[in-house]
């Protein structure tokens, strides 16, 4: 594999945060962060899963569709945030569709294997539109991400809730606070039987809330961002194992990538500064294969 | 066969597109009864069944979930019908509604349709060729609203074409054959009027003197020139790509002295530059300055950084959304452009437009109305750089009516360079090659036109010099070039802009020489000649030298990320520019000729400094200061942006830390961006900007004085080392053969010559765009002309060591201490309070160069000692508005008192009472900050600030008020006195809704 990017050096003096995750014992698992025509995240999310403790790749879908075999070699899939095509169409139609048509097969094997599979962002858009989060027997996916209510792309900060443990990316976290940044992601599930059923599942894990208010307290534009149904922000499939998320996880890794860090940190005291909330998703997925 | 497959959204789901023609309807005052539906469409046409469409549109084009498809022939009476199942329905129980089908023009770029056409194929289909529609219903408007409805919401003229009723069309092929035939133009014979009439119809706009010069070489070489040796000369020659006017030789003078230049911006801003890097010795931080597509700055023991920013603003003034978008992409490339290829890491835009709230009926003719330009360059930007995955994190925009017919675009961008990649040289041999996007008829004359003035005609005329922009296809390109530079596969890159393969091959090739086989470059479809080939502006196009054992490996690159390649020549060591096509020489110059046989523009510069009036205050006394200050707040140029801000994605890459938005509530207006461009690395680059129009009207050399000071302050205001500052010029100025306007720029220049070298800070880049003026025949029929004010965009590029000491102005606790930092005068001339009282006269705001150094030093040091826990730069609105912003960003309480301020100013002691309180709180001076210190620092801060003015002013506090205190007739205090009465008294809430509420879009 001829694009394969290697891992940044995480161990620069000046980094202040250094890889969580245990370095003893498990195998790092492989991450394969699937490049396109247009993603953008890419390296960002690739170095969060190395920060992780992961072995992370970005390859692009053409090496894919050139060999789905590629796949075997993964026990994590990722799918990052950008513009995959240019989102023309609609977001993330045209890569959801190879997906879908060009490697359905390999992917069902890669999915059969216990691996896991997360989308953010556009790569959510991608997993929904590829039938990778549709449930077995089931024609079409779940529902749909459409355009937000407001109409327009917007780039925000949110806090989120987890909502049941069927989630394997989400294990052991409450509550976060992640930035969205898109145009198309109010999701609209298919209809309310679907609804219920994913809630009785345990598909809908991640929900919006009110930002700075009190548990149970309405939750409105914008701390809904997008007018997502029952405040949804992120999807998985019954095994949990499959994950699609709006928010970005892999921009808040480190401290300063709040919006607020200057109110909450003190620069005479550099030592305490702490990770980022996203950190724990990355952590969570690769301690899935300890 | 061609289908038409439309696409409805479902009953319940919002109609977008009819929202967005309602919102503009209502600017033009034509809402009241106009009802409206929408639906986008696409034009598939190949060997096609019904089947065939149904699969494709239920397979990628639908979304069932929120929408409902409509597949026919185009023309077929089901296509007409608004849908039965959706919204529309009920809106025209009552109305028949009339349909306007909107398509690009023919070869216009249209994203969406390639990449479609694309996904279709990968499904199986055999689709020829796709295109994208919108169709609108419409009722309730006459037939002249209607006509106003389709001119400027539905449709842009420039790039789309509208059609009422069904669709007439049966295939969607553009393009004839091109039939080759070699062009001359006789120039040999023609007298000086005929030159220039030739000049003009050519679109040209060459100079007489230029155009002599041509005719005389070639009757030296004893013969015609061809079309493309006259483009090639007039695109190398034109003020968009040899900035002739400002390198020119000047007669300068004003009321100081005469100064005569032989190379204007050569012995101002560069000579700065050069005795900074003097002084700088084995410590210079420069590394390659005004040579190549950006400056060039040390950044980390692995890294460079670029800093480029460029205009865009004529093609913007026709399509805003086009023009802004390939500004976007243009900058961009300049950045992968630079040295072996930079990486693009964030971007900043500069937009300057008339007031949004213009009548429409005040609007000269052939303008657009300045809403929509603004909302088509907010939305231009937003697209290209959200799309490129580059945080947009710095900008500013400012209004004023002269900009009505020339708004002015600024597009900068910066990269991260690896230091062994900083310089690139084409070598004798290598091979021209073209990556990226084909090559059509968008942009033809971009350079040549973007260097005359705009008439009201320019619409028509240069249709031809939109571009629009593929921010995918830029994407791809940048992926593949920074890979191929990694693998060391070509020696030198630059990229496609004004002038096309024309300006880039002739650049790269200058001191070789280099031979080009025209009808290699890839085209978009089939019918340009050679010399369009050769000066198109299409965009997403790099030229790399590639030598010849690497162009396998570079080839095979491109294609495993489906990027195009194509060899279109060869550097060859001739000393000329030679262009074939199809073997046939249809061009050759010397390239000595090309580059250096211009005729020098000899041009004479005026500057008559006015005397300045006494300033006009509103009312001697009781005024009501709390009202002016919530009226600066609202007024266009200070309040919030966050409306244009939330559109763009500023936080891609992850190395975003200040953001554009700070504050307890992420909506306080940040003085400068910090982003940290090595994800594993907390070093920062710090990037702000400074521009005050206003001030020119007073004197351009306090404007361009007052823009450094400005940009500068911003990054020092949030942790930038301010010995690592380096600076870029951006000059938009009128038509300056007129001595005035061109004395205005010269005068501007000297003062960044001066101020800068006593900041220490080298300028590393520029650019001009000269000619912003707007012609046009009045009512009367008499001939009109708006020149814009002279603007000069100053952005600064700092550095921080480590991000975590990074300072943002929202006040962060109750009982902190307030200082303010710096000298404050009697300059009202310019200011805020000015315009919000509908004053005049004064003084603007002047810079002590050597005062303001001394004053960034120390600020720098209490702030890397972590002693300031909020800074805020003053600026438009001074004191108040500072005090204003950083309490309702932080949502935390202020009380301050004017007393120890008056303790630390100059000027002001003449002044009534009334009237010196009004300088105190709103005078806008320079090289000011206002900074919350925790109390325990306060004997730490000041020492630190020892030997530059700073004066405990006030301090925070929980209510959520601010509140200032006036001056005692006749007594002055060296502390804060709050027990003199009031002069500002106003709520959090207040202040801020008034400041965010005149842009809430």
């Amino acid at each position: 594999m001829e694009d394969t990017t290697k891992s940044p050096n995480a161990k620069s003096p000046t980094t202040s945060t250094q890889p969580a995750a245990a370095k003893s014992g498990f195998a790092q698992p492989r991450v394969l962060v699937l490049r396109s025509p247009g993603a953008n995240c890419d390296e960002e999310t690739q170095y969060a899963f190395n920060l992780a403790g992961g072995n992370a790749e970005r390859i692009h879908v053409n090496r894919v569709l050139e060999n789905p075999a590629v796949l075997d070699e993964f026990q994590i899939l990722c799918i990052p945030g950008g513009f995959s095509y240019g989102d023309d169409v609609s977001a993330g139609k045209i890569l959801g569709s190879q997906l879908e048509y060009r490697l359905g097969d390999a992917l069902q094997a890669f999915k059969q294997r216990d691996t896991l599979a997360l989308g953010i962002c556009n790569g959510f858009q991608v997993l929904l539109k590829s039938g990778l989060l549709t449930t077995e027997g089931e024609s079409s996916p779940p529902g749909t991400l459409t355009w937000n209510t407001s109409g327009r792309y917007e780039d925000r900060w949110t806090r989120l809730r987890v909502a049941g443990e069927t989630c394997v990316f989400l294990q052991g976290m409450q509550e976060m606070e992640f930035p969205i940044a898109h145009a198309e992601g109010r999701f609209l599930p298919r209809d309310r039987a679907k609804l219920d059923a994913m809630e009785a599942a345990g598909q809908l894990p991640l929900r919006y809330i009110a930002r700075h208010g009190k548990p149970g307290d309405e939750v409105n534009y914008p701390d809904n961002p997008n007018g997502s149904v029952a405040e949804i922000a992120g999807v998985c499939d019954v095994t949990g194992r499959v994950f699609g998320l709006m928010p970005h996880p892999e921009r808040f890794i480190d401290a300063t990538q709040h919006p607020q860090w200057t109110r909450k940190f003190d620069s005479r005291d550099l030592d305490n500064f702490p990770p980022g909330d996203g950190l724990a998703i990355f952590e969570n997925a690769v301690r899935y294969f300890a | 066969m061609l289908f038409e497959v439309d696409l409805y959204p479902r009953a319940g789901q919002p109609d977008r597109l009819a929202a967005d023609v309602t919102f503009a309807a209502r600017d033009l005052g034509i809402a009241e009864n106009l009802q409206v539906a929408a639906a986008r469409g696409f034009l598939l046409s190949g060997e096609l069944s019904a089947a065939d469409v149904d699969r494709a549109t239920q397979l990628l084009l639908c979304d069932a979930v929120v929408e409902a498809p409509n597949i026919a022939l185009p023309g077929d009476d089901v296509l007409q019908q608004p849908p039965q199942d959706s919204n529309a329905a009920q809106l025209f129980k009552d109305a028949t509604p009339t349909l306007v089908n909107v398509l690009h023009k023919p070869g216009v770029m249209d994203p969406v349709a390639g990449s479609t056409a694309q996904a279709l194929r990968d499904l199986g289909l055999v689709i020829e060729d796709v295109r994208t529609l919108r169709k609108y219903w419409i009722s309730g408007v006459d037939e002249s609203a209607l006509e106003q409805l389709c001119r400027r919401v539905l449709a842009n003229d420039a790039i789309e074409q509208v059609k009422i009723g069904p669709l007439q069309i049966d295939r969607l092929d553009i393009g004839q054959p091109y039939d080759f035939e070699l062009v001359s133009v006789p120039i040999r014979n023609l007298s000086d009027d005929e030159l220039m009439q030739l000049s003009r119809s050519g679109q040209l706009y060459l100079s007489l003197a230029e155009m002599q010069t041509i005719q005389q070489r070639f009757r030296e070489l004893d013969r015609e020139p061809t079309d493309i040796e006259l483009e090639s000369i007039a695109q190398t020659w034109s003020e968009h790509c040899s900035h002739k006017t400002l390198k020119g030789r000047i007669a300068y003078r004003d009321e100081r002295a005469e100064r005569n230049f032989q190379n204007m911006l050569k012995e101002t801003i560069f000579a700065t530059t050069q005795e900074i890097r003097r002084r700088l010795g084995k410590d210079d931080w420069c590394v390659s300055v005004f040579e190549d597509n950006a400056g060039v700055v040390k950044f980390d023991d692995q890294h460079h950084v670029t800093f480029k920013v460029e205009t865009h603003n004529h093609p913007s003034a026709l399509e805003p959304y086009g023009g802004a978008n390939t500004g976007l992409g243009g900058v961009i490339r300049d950045t992968l452009g630079t040295g072996l290829g930079a990486k693009p890491v964030c971007s900043t835009d500069v937009f300057c437009f008339a007031p949004p709230d213009t009548p429409a009926d005040q609007l000269p003719q052939g303008v657009l109305h300045p809403k929509r330009v603004m909302q088509g360059v907010v939305s231009g930007v937003r697209d290209y750089g959200n799309r490129m995955g580059i945080p947009t994190v710095n900008g500013a925009i400012c209004f004023d009516p002269r900009y009505i017919g020339n708004p002015l675009v600024y597009c900068g961008n910066v990269g991260l360079l690896p230091h062994d990649m900083a310089f690139g040289e084409a070598a004798e041999g290598d091979l021209i090659v073209a990556v990226g996007g084909r090559t059509g008829r968008d942009g033809i004359h971009g350079a040549t036109f973007s260097s005359a003035e705009l008439t009201s005609e320019s619409e028509e005329l240069s249709g031809g010099a939109v571009q629009i922009g593929n921010a995918i296809t830029e994407k791809m390109v940048a992926d593949v070039v920074l890979q191929a530079r990694d693998q060391g596969l070509f020696t030198a890159i630059t990229d496609c802009g004004a002038g096309g393969f024309s300006s880039a091959v002739g650049e790269m090739g200058e001191k070789i020489g280099a031979e080009v086989n025209l009808e290699q470059a890839p085209l978009k479809y089939a019918g340009l000649s050679y010399t369009e080939i050769w000066i198109s502006e299409a965009q997403e196009r790099m030229v790399l030298a590639v030598p010849e054992e690497n162009w396998a490996a570079l080839a095979q690159l491109c294609a495993s990320e489906s990027v195009e390649a194509t060899v279109i020549g060869r550097f060859v060591p001739s000393g000329k520019l030679t262009l074939r096509y199809e073997g046939e020489t249809v061009g050759e110059l010397d390239m000595q000729f090309l580059h250096d046989g211009r005729p020098p523009v000899v041009r004479e510069a005026h500057y008559q400094p006015t005397t300045p009036d006494a300033v006009t205050f509103a009312s001697p006394n009781g005024t009501d200061q709390t009202q002016t200050l919530l009226d600066i707040l609202g007024s266009l140029n200070v309040a919030s942006k966050e409306c244009v801000i939330r559109q763009y994605d500023h936080e891609v890459q992850a190395g975003s830390v200040i953001k554009p938005l700070v504050g307890v509530a992420d909506d306080g207006p940040g003085d400068a961006a910090v982003v940290r461009p090595v994800i594993s690395s907390q070093r920062g680059i710090v990037i702000g900007c400074g521009i005050n129009p206003h001030y020119g009207d007073f004197d351009t050399y306090d404007m361009a004085a007052s823009a450094i000071d400005e940009a500068v302050r911003n990054c020092v205001a949030v942790g930038a080392d301010p010995e690592r500052i380096a600076l870029l010029d951006n000059f938009c100025w009128g038509n300056t053969d007129r001595p005035e306007q061109l004395g205005s720029l010269v005068r501007a220049a000297i003062a960044c010559q001066e101020v800068a070298l006593e900041l220490g800070c080298p300028f590393i880049s520029g650019k001009d765009s000269l000619n912003n003026e707007f012609r046009y025949e009045d009512g009367d029929g008499n001939q009109q002309s708006i020149i814009i004010p002279p603007t000069l965009l100053i952005s600064a590029i700092g550095q921080i060591a480590d991000a975590r000491r990074a300072v943002t102005m929202d006040l962060k606790q109750p009982e902190s201490l307030l200082y303010l930092v710096g000298l404050t005068r009697n300059e009202l001339g310019g200011s805020h309070y000015s315009l919000v009282t509908n004053g005049s006269g004064g003084i603007a705001p002047t810079v002590d160069a050597k005062a303001a150094h001394r004053t960034f030093a120390r600020v720098h040091a209490a702030i890397n000692a972590g002693l300031i826990r909020a800074c805020h730069d003053l600026s438009e609105g001074g004191l108040a508005v500072a005090a204003a912003e950083m309490a309702f960003a932080g949502g935390c309480g202020a009380k301050l008192s004017l007393a120890s301020v008056a303790n630390n100013s100059a000027d002001w002691e003449e002044a009534a009472i009334a009237h010196a309180e009004t300088i105190l709180l709103f005078s806008e001076s320079n090289t000011r900050f206002l900074c919350e210190v925790r109390r325990e620092h306060a004997a730490e801060f000041e020492q630190a600030l020892a030997g530059v003015p700073h004066t405990l002013v006030g301090e925070t506090q929980a209510s959520l008020q601010v509140r200032i205190h006036g001056l005692r007739d006749g007594e002055l205090k060296s502390e804060p006195d709050y027990d003199a009465r009031l002069v500002i008294d106003a709520n959090l809430p207040d202040l801020k809704a008034a400041w965010q509420s005149p842009l809430k879009w």
